[in-house]
């Protein structure tokens, strides 16, 4: 038993040393989540890791006493049970008095980052996004400017059943598409979300935002990238929506705010002769009917 | 250790045999092997269809299935496991043991305990040929969220009668458990007598009586909503897709703890028996069981964080699951305090309880950072959850019904299983399960979204170990039917009391137990030897 | 175990377990039969005909096997404990009833409350309002911004609570005093007057379900009232419908308890059946209560 179980912990940390040390070779072994690049999403970091620590602490506790009692309690070396011991009014108080201030401390700072996430006052710019099966509309509301957003021809060739494309000559895989949306970094971004036809959620790790697009509403969430961090970021729809759920990513290319201006201003240039396409108000009007 | 009352009679009719044996029987320990047989059944069933999931996920690129195929899998997998392997499997063991632990002659309503197996096994013959039907299985997810599952094909209207009549078998099933436990009890058995599992369970059979009706209004719903205009779940005609969440949480939240709270019972039987201890704290323990079912109403949206809810309901929903690992702390720490000064031998069921103590814990914690909400922004509906929730079902849920049924096999066989056998089982097990989703919490935390059939490149490292891990985990579990096989076959004779630390009633009556058992309420003293906890 | 014809509830006999029985497996290939009529005629495969030996062999599995129980019990074989057993079991189903009517009437909370204020951009909400659902205010009744009604002008009426719902409530109040007074006709042992009561109480219930039925027919012609009129339209129609059905069935329960108790079933002690089906009545009573309130009158 007692070769079992050390050879049970020794799995463990070998395991363990093993992904760190492919983690180290090549990046893919990735183990976390990325902090992100906006306040919120390295705050919602940090809880994360709080909760992570906590649990392990409490973890290295728990298991601890158990691992313990099978060393130290086993019949084979002569242990005798103290049948006398059948509770304890003191030890049942306290067990359950420190999980609720550790509860207490853990629920204080969740609190508070959800209370400034849902605070959607103040945003520069507005966009309203609908998911399609399976694609995503970004309509500029104030600059008139309509985006759709299809899954890039490389990634869709690849991912027919038995392609015999090999996924990791496309560049990045099933996470690429035809048209990204364009933000500006250092800006309050408001995003209105629906959906024409299923419920589809929108998400993006790195900006931290994940929110339901529901036929017949609208939900709003912000997001305000760092001036500095200008760069692309991808996501991927994160709620069923049929066949090709998978094949739905979402691309954000964050802009210095001049640069962001330039390109509405060609967008919407390149928008007026031609008519606007279909994603607009009165498109939508007619959803929530299901078939 | 055999008790003169529990002296088998069994010969005052002549009952039907071969397969009419089986559809008429009205004995409790007959409908609890069925129960049992029919949860093996679905669950390799389940199994299969989650190893084709894990081989389309083994590597990028779309090898094996189309994805709406997918879909189904995963779909099917998830209701055939609960539905159809769980909490089956509970009923079985209440069915075979509750009656044993606390003296009664049979279930309190034979009859239709025996109506409440039979269904089941049309409801998923129902769900089952949906696979053969225009459209396909279906393919909306085990939540069946609308719109989505109205696109469904002609399976749809299929698995909602399913379901339907899978609520019809759970009602009927946990009114006998509750009538059972509430008015069957020996004289002298007294409600803070009654063994853990007996206690889990009575707490699980309100739960169930409380929700199973509520998912049938829910599905009841989405037909109507399909077939005939009504518009509960569209927004054009003043309804809300996000109600049907609401309410299908209503039920889905307290149905997690359907699954679980019997397993507590089991994992509180075990480890006293093999600590050679009585269980520590044995009230606490069920007010914790009561605490948790009670709180299990009212923390149901923690799993729509998404959907747009006001903050107010975010912040309470959020609180509400926090406060639930209070009460499942207590029960852990009361089962380490069992464990501590006891004299602990390691047979298989002890070390599946074991491995219950330190996995499903893991999948606790992860369940609580699930609770916090800022933080779900970035979890939900990836791979973390699966992780989670397999934590707590597979090496949680499964794996109390493995130590439950290594326990009392004995006791049902009237043979010792292959003790060798149950060690490779368990070793197996406990470590390909860590291979197969311990990688899960790491895909999901890099960004891989749960319910997808094909995923970037980033994610095929971890996916092909998860992979493995499942092939290896799958292959293992064809060792225990084996097992449960040559313990039928024969063995070494069990004992009455069949493992040296045991308590409760069930191991004074002969092993195998007779096929009527406590026709004579045991007496006070084999009472009060029995409920030493 | 007692074999002797006569009712004889002596409660020294053990708890009646019976040997094997074939109805559930009959009731089982019953269900399963009839849901795949309803499949084969929702999926326009062959029609729905096989709903009908369905329900033939779900009424022949109801008759067979209450018909079983009751003999047993009218040959004692029924001791207090299992007498007890029902009792319990009876109430526990009927808790599951009112959880299954919960959900309803929490769809109709809901939409009242949260889902069809929001659509109108109430609060957070703003955003549906502009870009939505410009034309729709929210209020209730409401059929949706939508405007679902059978009527060219999207509009639908109401049945005012004070009209036929009030008189059907008084129709169900009244049944549920009936009821009573049988109850206590049959503790009391006065036979005659628990028969004609009890006739009284299912004939109030046909009556009302016949109320309802006329009710259901001026929603569908003159009021642009029906299932699919929006989200009122729904909760109203499974609301009152799911009542109906459970009306129904608690009145023809009711009819044969009365046909049993013509022929001189249940004594003055014990009387399980009866009363299981008179707490099956007050239930249905108290959900119409409910209906009223918050369906037709606030
Ligand atoms: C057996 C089933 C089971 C059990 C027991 C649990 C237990 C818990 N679950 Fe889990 N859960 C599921 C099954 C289960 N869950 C399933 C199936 C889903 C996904 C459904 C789907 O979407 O398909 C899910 C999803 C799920 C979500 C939604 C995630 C998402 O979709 O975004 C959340 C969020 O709060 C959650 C939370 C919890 C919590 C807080 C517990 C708690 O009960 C855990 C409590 C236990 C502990 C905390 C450990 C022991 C305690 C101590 C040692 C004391 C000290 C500890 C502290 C003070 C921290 N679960
Ligand atoms: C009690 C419930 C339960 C149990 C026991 C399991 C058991 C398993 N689950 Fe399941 N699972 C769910 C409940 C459960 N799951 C739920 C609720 C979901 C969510 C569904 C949804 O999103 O809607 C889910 C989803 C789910 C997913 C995510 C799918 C997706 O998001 O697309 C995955 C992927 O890895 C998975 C894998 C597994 C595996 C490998 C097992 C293994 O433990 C299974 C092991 C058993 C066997 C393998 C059978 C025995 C052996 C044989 C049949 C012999 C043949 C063997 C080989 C060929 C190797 N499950
Ligand atoms: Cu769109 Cu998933
Ligand atoms: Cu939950």
């Amino acid at each position: 038993m007692m070769t079992k179980n050390s050879a049970k912990v020794a799995s463990y940390l070998s395991a363990g040393a093993l992904a760190l040390a492919a983690s180290a070779a090549h990046a893919e072994w990735a183990l976390n989540m990325t902090q992100g690049v906006t306040d919120i999403s390295r705050r919602i970091y940090s809880l994360h890791m709080l909760m992570l620590w906590i649990c392990v602490a409490i973890g290295v506790f728990v298991f601890g006493w158990i691992i313990y009692s099978i060393l130290s309690f086993r019949k084979s070396q002569g242990a005798v049970p103290d049948t006398r011991m059948v509770h304890n009014t003191k030890a049942e108080v306290i067990w359950t008095v420190i999980p609720v201030l550790i509860l207490i401390a853990c629920a204080v700072p969740a609190a508070r980052t959800l209370i400034e996430t849902e605070n959607a006052t103040n945003t520069e710019l507005t966009i309203r996004v609908t998911g399609y099966q399976w694609k995503w509309g970004y309509d500029y509301v104030d600059a008139g400017v309509n985006v759709l957003s299809t899954l890039d021809h490389a990634s869709n060739e690849a991912r027919q059943l038995n392609s015999s494309i090999d996924p990791a000559s496309v560049p990045d895989y099933l996470l690429n598409v035809d048209h990204p949306l364009v933000v500006p970094a250092g800006t309050k971004v408001r995003l209105l979300l629906t959906a024409q036809d299923v419920i589809h959620a929108w998400w993006v790790p790195a900006l931290a935002v994940k929110k339901d697009a529901i036929p017949g509403f609208i939900n709003e969430v912000w997001f305000k990238v760092d001036e500095d961090k200008t760069g692309t970021y991808r996501g991927q729809c994160a709620e069923l929506c049929g066949r090709d759920h998978g094949f739905m990513p979402i691309v954000v290319e964050v802009r210095s705010k001049a640069e962001f201006a330039a390109w509405l201003e060609q967008q919407k240039a390149a928008a007026q002769p031609a008519a606007a396409p279909a994603v607009t108000a009165d498109a939508t009007a007619t959803t929530g009917q299901t078939g | 250790m055999a008790h003169e009352h529990a002296a088998a009679h069994d010969d005052h009719h002549q009952a039907p045999t071969g397969l009419m044996r089986w559809i008429k029987t009205t004995n409790h320990k007959d409908i609890g092997t069925l129960y049992l047989i029919f949860s093996a059944v679905m669950f390799f069933v389940g199994g299969a269809m989650a190893m084709v999931i894990r081989a389309e996920l083994f590597k990028p690129g779309m090898q094996f299935v189309d994805p709406s195929f997918f879909n189904s899998m995963t779909t099917v997998h998830a209701l055939a496991m609960i539905f159809g392997a769980v909490m089956p499997a509970w009923v079985g063991l209440a069915n075979w043991m509750i009656p044993l632990q606390i003296g009664a002659p049979d279930m309190a309503l034979p009859r239709m305990n025996n109506f409440s197996f039979w269904i089941l096994p049309f409801a998923f013959t129902l769900l089952l040929i949906g696979f053969f039907v225009p459209g396909g299985a279906p393919a909306g997810g085990w939540t069946l969220y609308p719109p989505l599952v109205l696109q469904g094909g002609d399976s749809l209207p299929m698995a909602i009668f399913a379901v339907h009549l899978m609520g019809a078998s759970s009602i009927m099933g946990v009114i006998n458990v509750i009538v059972t436990i509430m008015n069957m009890r020996a004289p002298g058995m007294t409600l803070l007598r009654m063994p853990l599992f007996v206690w889990t369970w009575l707490i699980t059979a309100y739960l169930l009586i409380a929700v199973m009706p509520v998912l049938a209004g829910a599905v009841t719903m989405l037909l109507t909503d399909h077939f005939f205009g009504t518009s509960f779940f569209s927004a054009a005609g003043g309804g809300d897709p996000v109600m049907f969440q609401h309410i299908f949480w209503f039920f889905g939240h307290p149905e997690v703890y359907i699954l679980i709270l019997p397993a507590f019972g089991i994992v509180s039987e075990i480890i006293p028996t093999f600590s050679r201890k009585p269980l520590f704290g044995y009230e606490a323990m069920v007010y914790a069981s009561a605490s948790i079912a009670f709180l299990s109403f009212i923390v149901w949206a923690h799993h729509m964080f998404t959907v747009g809810m006001p903050l107010a309901g975010q912040m309470f929903f959020m609180l509400s699951t926090m406060l639930i690992a209070i009460p499942t702390g207590v029960k852990v720490f009361n089962w380490c305090a069992t464990l501590w000064r006891g004299s602990l031998t390691f047979e298989t069921p002890m070390l599946f309880a074991l491995a219950f103590l330190f996995l499903f814990t893991c999948g606790g914690f992860s369940g609580l950072m699930l609770a916090i909400v800022p933080a779900d922004f970035q979890y939900h509906d990836t791979y973390f959850v699966v992780a989670h929730f397999h934590y707590v079902l597979v090496p949680g849920a499964v794996f109390a019904i493995m130590a439950g049924v290594y326990y009392w096999m004995p006791k049902w066989t009237g043979h010792m299983y292959d003790e060798k056998l149950g060690k490779w089982h368990f070793w197996l097990s406990a470590i390909f399960v860590n291979v197969l989703f311990f990688p899960q919490h790491f895909l999901g935390l890099a960004g891989m979204p749960r319910r997808i059939p094909d995923y970037s490149t980033q994610f095929a490292d971890w996916n092909m170990v998860s992979s493995l891990g499942a092939f290896g985990f799958g292959l293992s579990q064809l060792l225990f039917p084996y097992i449960i096989w040559k313990c039928v076959k024969g063995g070494a004779p069990a004992p009455a009391r069949a493992w040296e630390g045991a308590h409760g009633l069930e191991w004074e009556v002969p092993s195998p137990a007779p096929h009527h058992t406590w026709d004579e309420a045991p007496s006070m003293a084999v009472i009060a030897r029995g409920a030493e906890h | 175990m007692a074999t002797s014809h006569a009712p004889s509830h002596a409660d020294n006999g053990k708890y009646y377990v019976p040997h094997d029985t074939q109805w559930p497996i009959i009731g089982s290939v019953a269900l399963f039969t009839l849901m795949l009529g309803v499949v084969s005629y929702l999926n326009e495969w062959a029609g729905g005909w096989a709903f009908i030996p369905g329900a033939a062999i779900l009424a022949f599995m109801f008759f067979g096997w209450f018909g079983t129980v009751i003999d047993e019990n009218e040959r004692g074989m029924y001791n207090l404990a299992v007498d007890r057993s029902f009792r319990m079991g009876m109430i526990w189903f009927i808790f599951s009833e009112i959880m299954f009517f919960a959900a309803f009437f929490g769809a109709l909370f809901y939409a009242r409350t949260l889902s069809v204020p929001w659509i109108g951009g109430e609060g957070v909400k703003v955003f549906n309002k502009i870009f939505l659902w410009p034309e729709f205010n929210a209020g209730w009744p409401s059929n949706g911004p939508a405007q679902l009604s059978p009527r060219e002008n999207g509009s639908f009426e109401v049945i005012p609570a004070f009209g036929l719902p009030a008189i059907n409530t008084l129709i169900l109040l009244t049944s549920g005093v009936t009821i009573t007074i049988a109850h206590h006709a049959l503790k009391a042992g006065n036979r005659a007057m628990l028969n004609v009561f009890l006739a009284a109480t299912f004939l109030l219930g046909f009556l009302f379900v016949g109320l309802q039925a006329t009710e259901y027919m001026e929603a569908y012609q003159h009021y642009g009232l029906q299932l699919g009129t929006g989200i009122y339209g729904s909760t109203f129609f499974m609301l009152t419908g799911f009542h109906g059905l459970h009306v129904t069935i608690g009145a023809i329960m009711l009819t044969v308890i009365w046909l049993r108790t013509m022929k001189g079933h249940f004594t003055p002690t014990r009387h399980f059946g009866f009363e299981a089906v008179a707490w099956y009545w007050h239930f249905v009573d108290v959900v119409w209560l409910g209906l009223f309130v918050f369906v037709y009158w606030i």
